[in-house]
C-alpha cells in the first residue's frame, strides 16, 4: 500500500476540485453512488490526490456509519484535505465536496418539489406519480438484492442471506426496533456466524 | 408531492422538530436511512401515508442527487418551506457527519480486526433485510393504483430484473420502463 501523497493545493487546484463535484451533482441521478467511477478516475488517476486505499477506505466508512451513504464525499474531501497539509484544509475539503455535490441538486428537487405540490391536480403529475409507483417498489426491491449479495453470489454466503431474509420476514411482521436487528446483526458477524 | 395533510393528521410543530426528526432519523440508518423513513414517518409518526410516502420518493429517485437527501428537501419543504427544507436537510447530516469523522480518525485500528470486519458484515446483511422489508410494505400502497394489478406487478418485477438481475444502468430503467408506465397511467387517467 503506498503512502499518502503530500500535496501543494493552490487556488486553482481547490477550484477545480469545487467545480468537479458542482458538475457531478446534476449528473447523479440515482444517488451520489451512481458518480463513484468519475470521482475515482478525477481523484485517484488523473490528479493523484487521494490513494486507492483512500478512496475505498473513505467508501466502505460511510457506508458502516449511521447516515446517507453520501458522506463518503465529505470522506473524500477530508482526506484530499489531509493530503494536503493537515485538519483545516480537511475540514476545507469536506465543505467544498459537500456543497458542490449538493447545492445543484438541491437547487433543482426543491424547486421541482414545490412546482409538483401546487400543480398535483394536474394530469403530468398524477400520471407521473401513479407510473413511477411499481418501479419505485421494484427499485427499492433491487437495492435489497444488491445490498444482500454485496458479498459474492457464491453460495457459501448462505449464513449472510438467511440473516437478511429473516430480517425482512420480522421488519414485515413485527414492530421490533430495528436498532434491535442491526444490533444482532453486529453480535452475529462479530462471532463469526456469518 | 402528495397534498397537505388535514389539520387533525399528525405533522412536525416546528422546524426545530423536523431537525430532531431527522437526526434521529439518520442515526438509526445504518447501511442507508430508507428503510428507517418509512418506519418513523409512516409508521411511528404517521406523518405520510405509504402511498405518499412512495410518491416522495419516486421523486427523490428521479431527481439528481442523494435520494434521501432529496427526500428530505420534499418532507421538509412541505411543511415549513426552504427553512423547513434546510433543518430536514442539515437534520439528515450534522450529526452522521462528526460520526463517519470519528471513525475515520479511528479507522486505522479499527479495520485490522477480524470482529470488526464481521460486525460490518452482519449489519450489512440486516440492512440489507430492511430495506426488503420496506418493499414489501410499499407494494400494499400499489393496490390503489390507476395503473391496475396486473401492470403494477409487470413494471414492478420489470424493474426488479433490469436492476438487480441484468444490471441496466438506472437511468435507462427510470426513463425507459418508467416513461413507458407514466404514459400508460397518462392515458388511464384519461379514461
Amino acid at each position: 500500500m503506498n503512502a499518502p501523497p503530500q500535496l501543494v493545493l493552490g487556488a486553482a487546484d481547490w477550484l477545480e476540485f469545487f467545480f468537479h463535484y458542482l458538475s457531478l451533482s446534476l449528473l447523479a441521478v440515482g444517488g451520489a453512488i451512481a458518480t463513484i467511477p468519475d470521482m475515482h478516475r478525477f481523484l485517484v488517476d488523473n490528479n493523484a490526490w487521494l490513494t486507492e486505499a483512500q478512496f475505498n477506505a473513505s467508501i466502505a466508512i460511510a457506508q458502516a456509519a449511521p447516515g446517507p451513504n453520501v458522506l463518503f464525499i465529505a470522506l473524500l474531501g477530508w482526506n484530499v484535505g489531509l493530503n494536503a497539509g493537515g485538519y483545516l484544509s480537511g475540514l476545507w475539503g469536506i465543505f467544498l465536496a459537500m456543497a458542490g455535490i449538493l447545492i445543484p441538486s438541491t437547487l433543482l428537487t426543491y424547486n421541482a418539489a414545490q412546482w409538483g405540490q401546487r400543480n398535483r391536480e394536474m394530469r403530468t403529475v398524477r400520471a407521473f406519480k401513479q407510473g413511477m409507483a411499481p418501479i419505485v417498489v421494484g427499485l427499492i426491491m433491487s437495492t435489497s438484492l444488491i445490498l444482500a449479495t454485496a458479498s459474492g453470489h457464491s453460495l457459501d454466503h448462505w449464513p449472510l442471506w438467511l440473516v437478511s431474509a429473516v430480517t425482512a420476514l420480522i421488519c414485515w411482521r413485527t414492530k421490533l426496533h430495528i436498532l434491535w436487528l442491526l444490533a444482532a446483526g453486529a453480535l452475529i458477524g462479530w462471532f463469526g456466524w456469518v | 408531492m402528495s397534498s397537505l395533510p388535514a389539520p387533525d393528521r399528525p405533522r412536525p410543530q416546528s422546524i426545530t422538530d423536523l431537525f430532531v426528526s431527522f437526526t434521529v432519523l439518520a442515526l438509526q440508518g445504518f447501511g442507508g436511512v430508507l428503510a428507517v423513513v418509512q418506519r418513523e414517518f409512516v409508521e411511528k409518526k404517521r406523518w405520510m401515508t405509504n402511498e405518499e410516502f412512495i410518491e416522495d420518493w419516486a421523486v427523490a429517485q428521479v431527481m439528481p442527487g442523494p435520494n434521501v437527501i432529496n427526500l428530505a428537501l420534499i418532507i421538509g419543504g412541505r411543511y415549513f418551506g426552504l427553512k423547513g427544507a434546510l433543518a430536514a436537510l442539515s437534520g439528515m447530516l450534522a450529526a452522521p457527519l462528526l460520526i463517519v469523522l470519528t471513525l475515520a480518525l479511528v479507522y486505522a485500528q479499527f479495520a485490522s480486526r477480524p470482529e470488526v470486519a464481521g460486525a460490518l458484515r452482519g449489519m450489512g446483511a440486516v440492512a440489507a433485510g430492511l430495506i426488503g422489508a420496506t418493499a414489501i410494505k410499499l407494494a400494499k400502497g400499489l393496490k390503489t393504483s390507476v395503473l391496475g394489478w396486473r401492470w403494477c406487478t409487470a413494471f414492478g418485477l420489470g424493474s426488479l430484473l433490469a436492476i438487480a438481475a441484468l444490471r441496466v444502468p438506472l437511468v435507462y430503467v427510470i426513463f425507459g420502463l418508467g416513461g413507458l408506465a407514466c404514459a400508460l397511467a397518462y392515458r388511464k387517467l384519461q379514461l
